[in-house]
């Protein structure tokens, strides 16, 4: 009898092991995540308006179908990233997704205070590189810094009626994602 | 012979319990870290670096994109005010007043977060596009037969859940009562 109760006891603490690993595992394997999802669609470092979500296709499960949304699936191995989005005339908000489809910034177009959203994007060793007088020069230029290499950049623009979707679709087409160099 | 019966008999209860475990928790969300409101319950950290594990993975598995912090916040349904089940067979009323928010939508999908097929195509309202009363207040008409006024059709799905994303809010982390969000109303009005 004891000695069933120790073997339900290992067992119960293996499961814990197992249960926690899998957790912590599940956003790296994950085949259908976000990234795998946009990465047939989306080229790199391009800006990519989606599809809108209807009832028969969606490019992923719970899209706000109130918005027009562009992606850029973004690399930071050959430069930094400037990132211009005109901002719409309901709401428009800029999204920024590490590879493994955590936020970790996000701003509206009222936070940006102008007629457009413009920033740039690294990585914090791209950012340590940054000569320093030009820091100082720019300092309005809005910069952040990406945790990791790869990752999502997502606008999104709120049609506050269905007609008006084309618009904000439109607002989105003017947007721009593109690589600068890095200097040597 | 006992040790390696005893072995396998643990290695299988072993996988079985934290396989078993991990399946339930990202199916039927977990409690960490969210904020619920009524019918609503949000998670406000899966939008920040803050996010948990278990939301981590979920929406690794799901494949959704959550809602930055710095943007808005959504909070789901699954049931109405008093524990019913949304079936799309059935009328629900969503009645409330604007909440502290500069946009609002509100979104019916299916439980995997497709949209529900309709013959008006409506899958949602936003803030701007619905029918108000004077005092303000709003009536969202849920249901699978047409209604006057703000008409959400479900299509006559088996089970649906209402999304209701606020943009641009001061709800959110910090938000811990109902006094700060007066969130809508869900009530059945029959089947």
């Amino acid at each position: 009898m004891v000695r069933l109760a120790l073997w339900i006891f290992g067992a119960l603490l293996l499961g814990g092991i197992v249960h926690l690993s899998t957790v912590l595992a599940m956003p790296r394997t994950a085949k259908q995540d976000a990234y795998s999802r946009l990465a047939p669609l989306a080229p790199v470092n391009v800006l990519t308006p989606l599809a809108a979500p209807t009832a028969a296709d969606a490019v992923m499960p719970f899209m706000d179908p109130a918005f027009a949304v562009a992606v850029c699936r973004y690399d930071l191995t050959a430069g930094t990233l400037k990132l211009i989005a005109p901002v719409s005339q309901a709401y428009t908000s800029v999204t920024f997704y590490t590879r493994n489809s955590m936020a970790y910034y996000a701003i509206n177009d009222r936070a940006a205070g102008r007629r457009a959203i413009e920033l740039d994007l690294m990585t914090s060793q791209q950012h340590a590189q940054l000569p320093e007088e030009e820091g100082v020069t720019a300092a309005d230029r809005l910069i952040i810094d990406s945790p990791t290499a790869t990752g999502l950049i997502v606008l999104r623009a709120l049609a506050p009626e269905t007609g008006m979707l084309p618009t904000a679709q439109a607002t989105l087409g003017q947007a721009q994602c593109r690589v600068v160099p890095m200097p040597q | 012979m006992r040790l390696f019966f005893g072995s396998c008999f643990t290695l299988l209860l072993a996988a079985g319990i934290g396989l078993g475990a991990t399946w339930f928790t990202l199916t039927r969300g977990v409690a960490f870290g969210s904020l619920t409101i009524g019918a609503w319950t949000a998670w406000p950290k899966s939008g920040s670096v803050d996010i948990d594990p278990y939301s981590r993975a979920s929406i690794a598995r799901t494949g959704e994109l959550p809602i930055g912090t710095g943007d808005g916040v959504a909070f789901y349904a699954h049931t109405d005010d008093t524990g019913n089940e949304l079936d799309g067979r059935c009328m629900f009323s969503v009645t409330g007043m604007t909440p502290a928010a500069r946009y609002w939508t509100l979104t019916l999908n299916d439980p995997q977060g497709r949209l529900v097929a309709n013959v008006i195509r409506r899958h949602g309202f936003t803030s701007a596009e619905i029918l108000r009363e004077q005092s303000g207040r709003f009536v969202i008409n849920v249901g699978p037969r047409a209604r006057p006024g703000n008409w959400l059709p479900s299509g006559g799905v088996e089970q649906f859940i209402l999304v209701w994303r606020l943009y641009d809010t001061p709800i959110g982390v910090a938000s811990r009562t109902t006094k700060e969000g007066p969130m809508p109303a869900i009530e059945r009005k029959g089947c």
